[in-house]
């Protein structure tokens, strides 16, 4: 079967309740041809880990609107990283001040996606950078 | 890139899982999903080793509690001690092709424990290929220690009422006051049930919705009106081997606090005796057929799209299309095209 559909999984790591982007976001992949696990609100970098290998996604999303991303996004690469999954694309949506893009960057996080970027970029960039299935 | 980047061969990915490495199985069922290569060489290895898991389908309305349910069920099973897996089926976009799987949302309490694995799969809509795709990869996860498996889809659209039915003891779900017995007469969903459930049972009218329901269900039973919806090409002599109307225990549940999920888990238990006792089991039967008929459909296909038949083939479709060849004898055409 050529062609077969990304996976994504949509997480939202950390204690901030609000996740209506995440989900507009999961929705919105849907409609771009992806296959979007959505995980729900609170989740911990091992639940985010759990998910992401068991469903074996391509792509792991994460969204973050606490301010807390330096702490959380370091765990999830590095558990990730632990678990064997270093092929796995990593990308952070949220408010993320600039020197931070580019701490996140030097953790293995391929794109961060701020306020105001649409759906479809964010579909063309998974498609461009995710890994690819013989 | 298929086998994982630790991976390089399917005989040491099989190994991984064997020896149970989670993300050498979480790929293994990608492969299978994706009907690769690695797919049919881990299956060649696992399949025979598989064959002694409990399948347990779990179908129902949308927002009649499945996930919670699941959820629930997972912790009376983890509370005896015996692993358990979930494949979740959720339904692909006709349009897009694209699925939003949410079914973990609802069972993320076992994170940390190495005897539960949940897997979403998108039904990606491919005819009679879900039931397939769905055994195979119950086949991985009973290969390598699963001994219960849930496989929880969405009872709306024939092929997951399919997959559900291809298990060794289909559980359909019912929330209290979604009909009057009319509903309960021509609902498809329950011609398909071992075990019904009644779940939300701390709603009002639900020990009537249940006790409604089984005295419907007895009374069909008893009437002999056929209730079997196993998925199987209708022989000519099909009311022959007609399967005996199924007479399911009705159960009522409350999924968010547990009521009711220890007499569940019992009642699955029971089933599954009583299935091994039977011997001869038509699920089995159905998910073998449902396998193979899908690696024929698939093996033809891709013989008459390979470079020795692929014009003829694409020139016979094109006359079908124009109607100056019928579809029949278009295929009486191919298939000679093969010997």
């Amino acid at each position: 079967m050529p062609d077969r559909p990304l996976k994504v999984l949509i997480a939202k790591p950390g204690l901030d309740g609000h996740d209506r982007g995440a989900k507009v976001l999961a929705r919105g992949l849907r409609d771009e041809g992806f296959e979007v696990v959505y995980t729900g609100l609170r989740q911990t970098p091992d639940m985010v880990v759990t998910a992401a290998l068991q469903e074996d996604v391509d792509v792991v999303g994460l969204s973050i609107l606490s301010g807390a991303h330096m702490t959380l996004v370091p765990k999830v690469t590095a558990k990730l990283r632990e678990a064997g999954m270093d092929d796995v694309l990593v990308v952070v949506g949220g408010i993320i001040p600039d020197d931070d893009v580019v701490a996140l960057k030097e953790l293995g996080v391929a794109a961060t996606f701020g306020p105001g970027t649409t759906i479809a970029e964010v579909a063309e960039f998974l498609r461009a950078n995710a890994r690819q299935h013989a | 890139m298929a086998a994982g980047a630790r991976f390089s061969t399917p005989t040491e990915l099989v190994d991984a899982a064997l020896a149970g490495d989670r993300l050498a199985l979480a790929r293994i069922l990608t492969a299978v999903e994706n009907r690769t290569p690695v797919a049919e060489a881990a299956l060649r290895r696992l399949y025979p080793m598989a064959g002694k898991a409990h399948l347990v389908g779990i179908t129902g309305p949308p927002g009649s509690g499945k996930s919670t349910l699941v959820s629930t069920l997972i912790g009376a099973v983890r509370a005896a001690g015996r692993p358990v897996a979930v494949v979740a089926v959720d339904p692909s976009s006709p349009i897009t092709g694209g699925a939003l799987l949410g079914d973990r949302v609802r069972m993320q309490a076992y994170t940390s424990d190495r005897d539960v694995f949940i897997r979403s799969m998108a039904a990606r809509g491919h005819a009679g290929g879900l039931a397939s795709t769905s055994t195979a990869a119950a086949a991985v996860l009973d290969a390598v220690g699963f001994d219960l498996i849930l496989i929880e889809t969405v009872g709306t659209g024939q092929s997951e009422v399919e997959v559900a039915a291809a298990a060794d003891t289909t559980v359909v779900l019912e929330a209290p006051e979604m009909g009057d017995e009319v509903q309960a007469i021509k609902a498809g969903l329950l011609e398909v049930a071992d075990i019904v459930v009644v779940n939300k049972g701390d709603r009002p009218g639900a020990q009537r919705t249940a006790s409604q329901l089984r005295a419907m269900l007895v009374a069909v039973g008893r009437a002999g009106v056929r209730s079997t919806g196993r998925a199987r090409p209708a022989a000519p002599d099909a009311a022959a081997e007609r399967p005996k109307p199924k007479e399911p225990e009705v159960l009522v549940t409350t999924a968010t606090t547990g009521a009711g999920v220890p007499e569940l888990l019992a009642s699955l238990d029971r089933h599954r005796a009583r299935g091994r006792e039977a011997g001869d089991s038509p699920a089995r039967l159905a998910r073998a057929e449902a396998q193979v008929w899908a690696i024929l459909s698939d093996r033809l296909r891709a013989d008459l799209h390979d470079p020795k038949h692929r014009d003829a083939t694409d020139a016979t479709m094109r006359e079908v299309a124009d109607h100056r060849l019928d579809p029949f004898a278009a295929a009486d055409r191919l298939l000679a095209e093969l010997r």
